[in-house]
């Protein structure tokens, strides 16, 4: 099987779903040159038309997006980093997600809004934010996070075909990675987790770059003879809730590692539903690794220290197990 | 008023379309003031001439995008009379299922994009409907309305700037009433008229006499014809007044404040579109005295109708909150 980097993976998803449907087009700033390089070599193959280079007008290219979706397109929005979501919050907040539901099922937003999402490549707080958690909050946006370049282009083709906003994050810190991607054609199905590794002593929850966090927190683990089952959700709404209760079910103890702030992260909704629902089978508090409850600092060293680490997540597996 | 331009059918259209809104209008401010709505009602009385003039210049295939004071565009753009009276009840019989409200009506069939609730918040979907159009070479027209107060918004200056370097089918109608909720528009901005924004953008900016239905007509007519051509958009200021309230019962948050010019007011309300354009329509013979009052107590039963018809259907199953979510 052909491998791959995350990036190329997420640019031959791209390619792909533009060659398969003709409605299927990309808007942003620089998506022409590919600042990164998911869209980069689009332009010479589908164009000016559908490889549409905008303005630095976040708000105003995601309602385009909005817009051209209701009208029977299928457009891609690229706006670039996570943070620079907050600056459309109202299109995606407002409009994108209730529209349908607004209008009674007279329309639907067939939409992918698509950035970068995370922390580690030390560019400060404006770049360096996971958005995920305040999107998996507001009703029907659908929200994936991929980990791997597999995920990534079965994700992104999904997400494509989806007739619904999804928001796709993919991460720069995994952009060079490599793995396998069939060279036949596949989708992953949104709101399916995958179990990494099997384990029936501990289940660790994880999404996007936590999960390579958690499974070296799992191998360190097994050097102590403690067997730490690592899920990655892959999906974060909606997530498959099933796939983690059974896994609690089996293991009774469960660590959430979610590289979001604190408060209202994903790592709490994913405690909350556990605790709520697997409570009688829990031999052991549920344990949150979240994000420092800092803005996201500048200097290697703090960023390093400010995002869920391997350690950390030992010390809560090390809790649930005392 | 002398528009020889204007043919007798077409100015019976705009003139029906006119007083379409103004009888519904009434009706919804006296059912809101018996306490029969839900919600806040934000109503259209004196803008009429906008929506039935510009709307008057597009086709069936052509998209609207409306704002919260949004019930005279449907309106004017053939919307149901009757399913938006449902809506403004919450009644499973609404265009939204009771799910909207008045705030948020929309009409897909007709092109009716929907009400948006947020100010500015339309104006980017209107660029994006133009960019469908262009995207997939049709001669569709995309028309958005938005008021004084979304001028001041990022949304409108982000949009008018997207449009045009895309050259896109977007027509930007600004209707300024006069004032952004209790502001006048003039402490909101220190510019005249709101069409010279356009010039920073690079396309056309153009003042309207928002009271005039047939120059509304005109000056659309215009835009459509340079957007169908690939000109590009065109920003039209239409010079309005907001009749009444900003939402009916306005006065529970004013607690005896006042914001209005009443000179102003008094002004405005002398010049009526509605009057204006009876007067044209009688005084030109269009249609004889007879017809005309047989036209306007039609409208009249039929927004009573739709009043009674609206009371007796029946609220949404509380099932329904879990229909139209994810396809």
């Amino acid at each position: 099987m052909p491998r791959k980097t995350y990036v190329a993976a997420i640019q031959e998803a791209l390619a792909e779903e533009m060659r398969r449907d003709q409605r299927v087009f990309l808007i942003g700033e620089d998506v022409r040159i590919g600042v990164f390089p998911s869209t980069r070599g689009l332009h010479t193959e589908f164009g000016d038309k559908r490889v549409i280079d905008s303005p630095i007008s976040e708000l105003a290219v995601a309602g385009a997006g909005i817009g051209a979706a209701v009208t029977g397109l299928r457009p891609i929005v690229d706006l670039m980093f996570g943070t620079f979501l907050y600056l459309a919050f109202d299109q995606i907040a407002n409009q994108a997600g209730a529209m349908r539901y607004m209008y009674g099922g007279q329309t639907n937003v067939p939409l992918v809004f698509m950035v970068q999402n995370g922390a580690g490549s030390s560019a400060g707080h404006h770049h360096s934010q996971a958005v995920h958690q305040f999107f998996m909050n507001m009703p029907q946006i659908k929200v994936v996070l991929p980990s791997t370049p597999y995920d990534g282009k079965g994700l992104l083709k999904s997400a494509i075909r989806d007739d619904n906003p999804v928001l796709f994050l993919h991460s720069l810190s995994l952009g060079g990675k490599r793995g396998e991607v069939p060279a036949d054609e596949y989708v992953i199905p949104i709101g399916e987790a995958d179990v990494k590794r099997a384990g029936n002593d501990v289940t660790i929850c994880a999404a996007g770059p936590t999960v390579y966090t958690a499974l070296d927190a799992a191998d360190a683990l097994e050097a102590e003879g403690v067997a730490a089952e690592v899920i990655d959700l892959r999906s974060l709404s909606p997530w498959d809730k099933e796939t983690v209760l059974e896994s609690v079910a089996k293991t009774g103890r469960f660590i959430a590692v979610d590289e979001s702030f604190p408060t209202c992260s994903a790592a709490s909704e994913w405690a909350a539903t556990v605790a709520e629902e697997a409570f009688y089978q829990l031999r052991a508090p549920v344990q949150r690794v979240t994000n420092k409850d800092v803005p996201m600092p500048f200097s290697p060293v703090l960023e390093k220290a400010v995002l869920p680490s391997e350690a950390d997540v030992i010390a809560a597996v090390h809790k649930t197990l005392a | 008023m002398h528009h020889q331009d204007i043919p007798v059918d077409l100015a019976l259209d705009i003139y029906t379309r006119v007083l379409r809104i103004r009888r519904f209008e009434e009706e919804v401010g006296r059912l809101f003031r018996q306490g029969q709505l839900p919600g806040f009602v934000h109503l259209y009385i004196g803008e009429e001439a906008v929506a039935a003039g510009v709307c008057a210049a597009l086709t069936d295939e052509d998209t609207i995008i409306s704002t919260h004071r949004g019930h005279g565009h449907v309106i004017a753009k053939g919307g149901d009379i009757k399913r938006m009276m449902a809506e403004l009840f919450g009644k499973a019989t609404g265009y939204c299922k009771g799910k909207g409200g008045s705030m948020h009506i929309a009409d897909f069939e007709i092109g009716m994009l929907g009400a948006i609730g947020i100010v500015g918040g339309g104006i980017p979907i209107a660029v994006g409907a133009g960019l469908s159009a262009w995207y997939s070479g049709s001669d569709r027209v995309s028309l958005c309305f938005f008021g004084d107060g979304a001028a001041n918004e990022g949304s409108f200056h982000e949009s008018l700037n997207l449009a045009s370097t895309l050259t896109l089918p977007v027509i930007f109608v600004c209707e300024n009433n006069q004032y952004g909720e209790f502001t006048p528009a003039k402490n909101a901005m220190n510019i005249n008229d709101i069409a010279d924004r356009a010039i920073g953008y690079g396309i056309p900016g153009l003042v309207a006499d928002g009271v005039d239905a047939f120059e509304m007509y005109r000056v659309t007519r215009a835009a459509v014809e340079r957007a169908r051509r690939g000109g590009g958009p065109t920003l039209i200021e239409a010079k309005t007044h907001r009749r009444g309230s900003h939402a009916e019962g306005e006065e529970a948050f004013l607690a005896g404040q006042t914001y209005r010019d009443e000179a102003e007011t008094a002004a405005a309300q002398a010049n009526d579109p509605l009057r204006l354009l009876h007067s044209y329509v009688s005084e030109n013979g269009l249609l004889p005295a007879e017809q005309l009052e047989a036209l306007d107590s039609d409208i009249t039963q039929f927004v009573a109708e739709a009043a009674e018809a609206a009371r007796n259907s029946p609220d949404p199953e509380i099932e329904s909150l879990f229909e139209d979510l994810w396809l």
